[in-house]
Parts: structure tokens; sequence; C-alpha cells
């Protein structure tokens, strides 16, 4: 089940945690995997820790020139683009009374223009291959909110309204798109908050503990397969019960 | 009928699974032919790759029956 070899991933925001342990799982199905973020160092060190099948395609996903040309370099890189993962996403938190206009572009640019850029440039190739996977991840903010996260939760429910959308045009021709919403997730981000914030954290969510990268990496490989053919438009929220939606 | 309308014709044929004698240049993709929107696009794809030419979105917009599709790849093959 969830063989993938043959296949091949682009990964934005690889170098995060949770894009890391993506592109390791779906290049241990077996698929080649297309690497991306803005450092290219701990791009090149998963590359040497992957060994075959990995290639390294930095981009700014800020600059949407840079996201079309993204697409062209994976493409090379690898013949084709059968799995989209549009993982890349950045944070300028603030309350909305003092949020300035930039720190909404910002955001909305890479979480949500960025993702239907590249979005767009893959399905030429997956529509004449009938056959494509377009997986977002968003966030549990999208669909629940979170003061202070104006942005990054408008761009969060943006994904999944425009996969939503997108999964209806596309889905007579083999196309895929869904979205990953994780809750809290353990993260080197998370690691820093003291005990007893760790602690508060824990006692919202009913599994009593926050996610690991690799149980959302997983849901993404299901996504990914041949096997979640039937499954479009849908977004699989990975939250240990935090929110029951 | 030209090359050019021949190869326009077998794409269509091949593509929509249509009837070749209804396939006729003033027949419209959508409404002869039963095409969708999405079979509108991959019909300009195809056309591209098959004359080499780009077919720029506006002009696309245009091509609504198997004759425009001839008539605008006849003035802008490549």
């Amino acid at each position: 089940m969830f063989n993938l070899t043959g296949k091949c991933a682009l990964v934005t925001g690889a170098s995060g945690g949770i894009g890391n342990s993506i592109a390791k799982a779906l290049h241990a199905q077996g698929a080649t995997v297309a690497l991306s973020g803005t450092r290219v160092e701990p791009l090149e060190a998963l590359k040497a820790e992957l060994g075959e099948r990995a290639f390294v395609t930095p981009a700014n996903l800020s600059d949407m020139e840079s996201v079309v040309q993204l697409a062209k370099d994976a493409e090379e890189a690898m013949g084709a683009i059968d799995i989209l993962v549009n993982n890349a996403g950045l944070t300028r938190d603030n309350l909305a009374m003092r949020l300035k206009d930039e720190d909404w572009d910002s955001v909305l640019d890479v979480n949500l223009k960025a993702a239907f850029k590249l979005s767009q440039a893959c399905l030429r190739g997956m529509m004449k291959r009938r056959f494509g996977r377009i997986i977002g991840i968003t966030s549990i903010v999208g669909v629940t909110g979170n003061p202070g996260q104006t942005n990054y939760a408008a761009s969060k429910a943006g994904m999944i309204g425009m996969s939503k959308s997108l999964a209806q045009e596309v889905a007579t021709r083999g196309i895929t798109v869904n979205c990953v919403a994780p809750g809290f997730i353990a993260t080197p981000m998370t690691d820093a908050l003291n005990e007893d914030q760790q602690a508060k954290i824990n006692a919202q969510i009913p599994a009593g503990r926050m996610g690991t990268v690799d149980e959302i990496a997983s849901s993404v490989v299901y996504l990914a397969s041949e096997e979640a053919a039937y499954m479009t438009g849908q977004t699989l929220h990975v939250n240990g019960g935090m929110a029951m939606i | 009928m030209s090359d050019v309308a021949e190869r326009v014709k077998k794409i269509v044929v091949d593509h929509l699974g249509a009837d070749e004698a209804k396939v006729t240049e003033a027949a419209s993709f959508i409404d002869d032919l039963g095409a969708d929107s999405l079979d509108t696009v991959e019909l300009v794809m195809a056309f591209e790759e098959e004359f080499g030419c780009e077919i720029p979105d506006d002009a696309a917009e245009n091509i609504q029956t198997v004759g425009d599709a001839v008539k605008f790849i006849s003035e802008n093959q490549g």
C-alpha cells in the first residue's frame, strides 16, 4: 500500500520540520523528491541524507517569478511533477489593530498566492498524464481562527477554499486536491516554550500531547497515494482531537 | 480541407471522442461536440503541441469552433 515508486514530488518548505519529514516520508515510499526552501544548506543536508532520487530546487516564494521558475526547475530535475506539496508558510502575528499591510501581504503571498501559482504551473503536466496530487498543508486555525493570526488564518482558510474549487475543476482528470490541517505539532518552536506553557497547550488536546511531524507526513503519504484516488477536496484534520470538524 | 484542418479535426475526434461526421468547421466544441470548459483548455494545449505554436489566453477564449481553431493556427503557425 501507498507505494510511490516512479512518482515525482515537489515539496516546498522542505527545510522546515514538517516539510523535512514530508519529503523523507514520500521518498521512503519510493518517490523522487525535489526539495524547495529559501535556505539551501538544510536542503543540501537533507538531499545528502536521502541519497538518490533527491534534488534541491531553492526558491523565494514571496517572488512570483521565482515561484513559476521553481515549477520549471523541479520539472526539469525530475522529469515531471506528479505530487505537489504546498507546505511552505510563514507567520507575521499581531493583533488586527496593529497588523501592518506588509505583514498581511507577505503572509498571503507566500502561504496562499504562491501555493496557487505552483498548483497552476503543475496542472498542465498533471492533466496530460491524467494523474496528479496537490496537497496543501493548512492549519487548524484556518478553520477555528486564532487571535493574533488574522493574516495567517485567512491564508490557511483560503487554501482550503482554493483546494475545494480546484478539486472540482480537475476531478475528471485523475487529479486530486486535498489539505492536511495540523493542530499543535512539536517543533523547535514549541520546544522553546517552558513546561508550564506546554502543559497548558496539552490540556486543550484530548490526546494530551502535541503531534509529531511524522504524524503529519503519514497523512500526506496517504493523500499522495494511488489508494487515495477517490478522496478529493477534503481536509484531513490531524490534531489529537483538539478540534473535531 | 487543408492539412491544418485535417490535423485539427483528428485531435478533436481523438480528444472528445466525437463522431467524425459531426466535426465540421462550423461545429462548436461545447454546443455541438459535447466538450466542457476544461476540454477546451486541453484542446488548446493539444493544438499548441501539434503545431508548435503558442495560443495566448485571450486568443484561446475566442476559439469556440473547429473553424476558429483552424483559422488561428493557419495564421499563426510557427
